[in-house]
This record gives C-alpha cells, structure tokens and sequence, in this order.
C-alpha cells in the first residue's frame, strides 16, 4: 500500500478534494473514531479538560473530544483547539462547524502556546508526516521539524500532563526516531502497539511530563489495561543495576548505548537519517 | 477563535518566545461574534489558575468591551454551591434512587461563571490579524481560524 505522504507534502496532498474524500469516507471516519477512543482511554482524563489536537484535519477526533463520559469521552466534554497544516482540512473542520479552535500552523514549526497551556495533547496518524525528507531548506530536516515539534508539545503541556500520539511509522528506524525525538524534549515515553504484526497494527507514542499529581511514569498509564503489548523504550535499562556489567563487556556497552539512548543521544542505529553533527557526552 | 484561546497563544518566533512582549498578542481590526455555546462549570474552574488575567483585562480593553475587574474571579465565585446543604441534610442522599449518578455537589454556575464563559469561551475573534508585541509579526485571522504559518527565514 502506498504511504501518502511518500507522494507529497500535507498542505498539497491534503486538498480540497482529497479531505473531503477524507472526511466523508465511512471507513476512515470509524477507523479514527476508533483510534480517538484508545487514545483518550490512554490519556485517562477524569474531568473536562484543556487538550490540544496534533494534525487535527477536519475534528474526527475533535467531534469525540467534545462530548460527554455519556457518549463515551472520558472525562468529557472538554475544550480542544487543534491545528494543522492543510486549510482544506480545517476548510472542512469549519463547514462542520466544530466546538474546538482551529489554527493554520505546522506542527514541525514548533507549536505557539504558552508553557504549561494544556492538560494533554492528543494527535492521531499525523506524526509520520513530520519525517519526510522532501524538503531542501536547512531548517527543514526530519530531525529538525520533529525537535521542534516535540519540545515545543513539551513546554506546552502543564507538569503531570500528557500526550498520545497515534502515528504510522514506516519502519523500526522511523518509530525510534520519533520516540527518541520525544525523549529527548524531556517526555517520559513507551510505545503501544494494538495488533502488532498483522495489517491492522496501531502505534501509540505515550508521553508523560513529569511532575504534578498524575502518575507520570509511563508503565503506570498502561498497567493493568487489556490485551496492551508495552514496549517501554526505558524498561530495558531500568531493569538493569548500574554496575552490574562489566566494563566494556557486550552488556556493558548495550547498557550504556540505551543509557545513551534514554537521554535522547543519538547512537549508531538511527544515525544514519541525521547528517547533523554529533555531540558525544558521557 | 475564542479569547480564552487568545491568553494562550504565543508569537510562534523563536527568538521572541524568550521575550514577555511575544504575549499576549494583540488583536487589531478585529471582527467579533458570540457562537453560544454549553457552560462548562468543571472546565472554568479548572482553567481558572491557569488564566493570565491582567492580560485578559488588556485584551478586552484593546477590543472595545467592558471593564473587567482587577482581579480575577476564585474558584468559589464560580458557583452557588448546592453542596453546601448537603452536608446539612446527609438523609436525602440516603434517599435517592440512584446515588452514584448524583454525586454530592451538582453545582449551579454563579452570574459571575455565566460572565466568565461568555467572555472566554463565547466571545470569537473572526475576522482580524494578531500582532505579536516583540516582533511586530501579524497573523491573520480569517473565518475565526489564524494562520500561525511562518515563513522558512523565521522558522
Ligand atoms: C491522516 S490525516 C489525520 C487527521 C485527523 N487527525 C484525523 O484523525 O482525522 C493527517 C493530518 O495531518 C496533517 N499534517 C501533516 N503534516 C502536518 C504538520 N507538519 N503540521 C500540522 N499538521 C500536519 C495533515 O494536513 C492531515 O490533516
Ligand atoms: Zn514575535
């Protein structure tokens, strides 16, 4: 199956046509729907809250956020304000005449809140499109736009707050590079994979800002929830007392290369899509 | 776009974020519209803290509306508590038939939250630019959606 965004950038591939395709298409509407729901079940909101929409399109998921626990938003109704790079899609956002806030913006341009503005962010398949390399200006890397992106997601969160973003990696490279991206801006992360290995698999980047009364370690969020396969980007290493290999031993450096890799350092797996400088610390 | 949104936004520019003036920004030739929409008591009074306050006061000032009082509302201001009886009166809980789908506390949103929602959440900028006060950069405002899209030199 072709990835769209292999084909063009957002703002053109996201047309009018194409988002009114988008929107009005029965399977996509409940396969978002569906993908809003997991996301929301993450986030574990217990009152109306402040949430920020990644890419929102043209409010699929907006629609969700703004109803009640009755209709099955937890904690809902809440406020939203989404933003996202095509004006089609928030053309079409519009003529639905959604609760939230839309804003032109792009996502691998920072994002435009003062700190500590939302209790959670949510973002459902958008994130992928921030790794496309079509681009030929300096500023505009993979790895510039998703640095961006996160830290300006994390200085716009509230301490305790927390984000889950829903996207399509292409590859193992590809969800590494944007988890480390989010560890890196300072966000607690684990991966969530539903259906892991067949057609139908579902990648949930959770983050967590430390801080504030929810529990902001990542495993807290998924424990105890059903068939959830978490994949801790930090568990590994957790596991593992300092010390404990010896140095200079194949467990040692392994340990050290995901030490490395919790601080968001980048280590030789996923340096071959960076061609910036490196700045090696120990 | 609501003003509660307006006392979150920030000038998108890097090298302005660092600077107070890149908030609030300043709405200019803007067109205003009330889209009515359901108060949200537990919403209010959670955003409450989070508010900039004297920067509402100057937003509303830059926009033509009525004085808003120095100091912001407290959270008790926002309802005539019902709850407040309960304790009093701990039989009708007792008597309901079903208790868990009336926690203690239902609570009536005060004038000053009718005034407070009205202001925040139905009060919508369509049609203006918002100009940052560090930079001098203006975003537009068109159809209540802003345009916070910068050019690449900017980024
Ligand atoms: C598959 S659609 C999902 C839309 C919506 N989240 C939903 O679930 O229906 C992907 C969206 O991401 C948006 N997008 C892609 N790159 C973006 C960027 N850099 N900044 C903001 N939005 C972006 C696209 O314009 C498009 O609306
Ligand atoms: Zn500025």
């Amino acid at each position: 199956m072709s990835r769209p965004e292999d084909t063009l950038p957002p703002d053109l591939f996201y047309n009018d046509t194409e988002s009114r395709k988008y929107t009005t298409s029965s399977r996509i509407r409940s396969i978002q729907s569906s993908m809003t729901h997991r996301a929301l079940e993450l986030l574990a909101l217990t009152s109306p809250s402040m949430i920020l929409d990644v890419g929102c399109g043209s409010g699929l998921s907006g629609e969700i956020l703004s109803q009640t626990p009755g209709d099955g938003t937890p904690g809902g109704p809440h406020v939203w304000i989404g933003f996202d790079i095509s004006a089609s899609m928030l053309g079409v956002a519009l003529e639905k005449d959604v609760e939230g806030d839309l804003l032109l913006a792009d996502a691998g341009q920072g994002v435009p809140f003062r700190p500590g503005t939302f209790d959670a962010a949510v973002s459902i398949s958008a994130v992928q499109w921030l790794c496309q390399a079509e681009s030929s200006e300096e500023w505009d890397t993979p790895a510039a736009r998703l640095s961006r992106f996160f830290n300006g997601l994390y200085a716009s969160l509230r301490r305790g707050g927390r984000a889950v973003c829903q996207f399509y990696p292409k590859n193992d490279t590809q969800k590494k590079m944007v988890s480390q991206a989010a560890i890196k801006a300072g966000f607690g992360a684990g991966l969530l994979e539903d259906d892991e290995g067949t057609k139908n698999a579902k990648t949930y980047l959770v983050l967590t800002v430390g801080g504030g009364e929810l529990d902001g370690d990542i495993t807290g969020v998924v424990r105890g929830m059903d068939g959830v396969d978490v994949e801790d980007v930090r568990r590994r290493a957790r596991g593992v007392k300092r010390g404990e290999e010896k140095k200079g031993s194949r467990g040692w450096i392994l340990q050290k290369k995901e030490q490395m890799e919790r601080q968001g350092k980048v280590v030789k797996a996923t340096s071959k899509y960076t061609g910036r400088k490196r700045r090696i610390q120990f | 776009m609501k003003l509660l949104t307006l006392n979150f936004l920030t000038c998108a520019i890097k090298t302005c974020k660092t600077n107070p003036a890149s908030f609030p920004l300043h709405p200019r030739n803007a067109e205003l519209e009330i889209q009515e929409a359901d108060i949200n008591l537990p919403f209010l009074k959670n955003i409450l803290p989070r508010l900039m306050w004297e920067e509402i006061r100057t937003i509303a000032r830059e926009l033509g509306l009525p004085d808003l009082p120095s100091t912001p509302p407290t959270p008790t201001d926002l309802s005539i508590s019902t709850s407040s009886t309960a304790p009093s009166n701990p039989d009708t809980s007792l008597d309901t038939d079903e208790p868990s789908e009336a926690p203690a506390g239902e609570e009536t949103p005060s004038q000053t939250a009718l005034d407070l929602h009205r202001l925040l959440l139905e009060t919508c900028i369509q049609e203006g630019i918002l100009v940052c006060g560090s930079c001098g950069h203006e975003y537009a405002v068109k159809e209540g959606v802003a345009n916070f899209l910068l050019p690449g030199h900017l980024v």
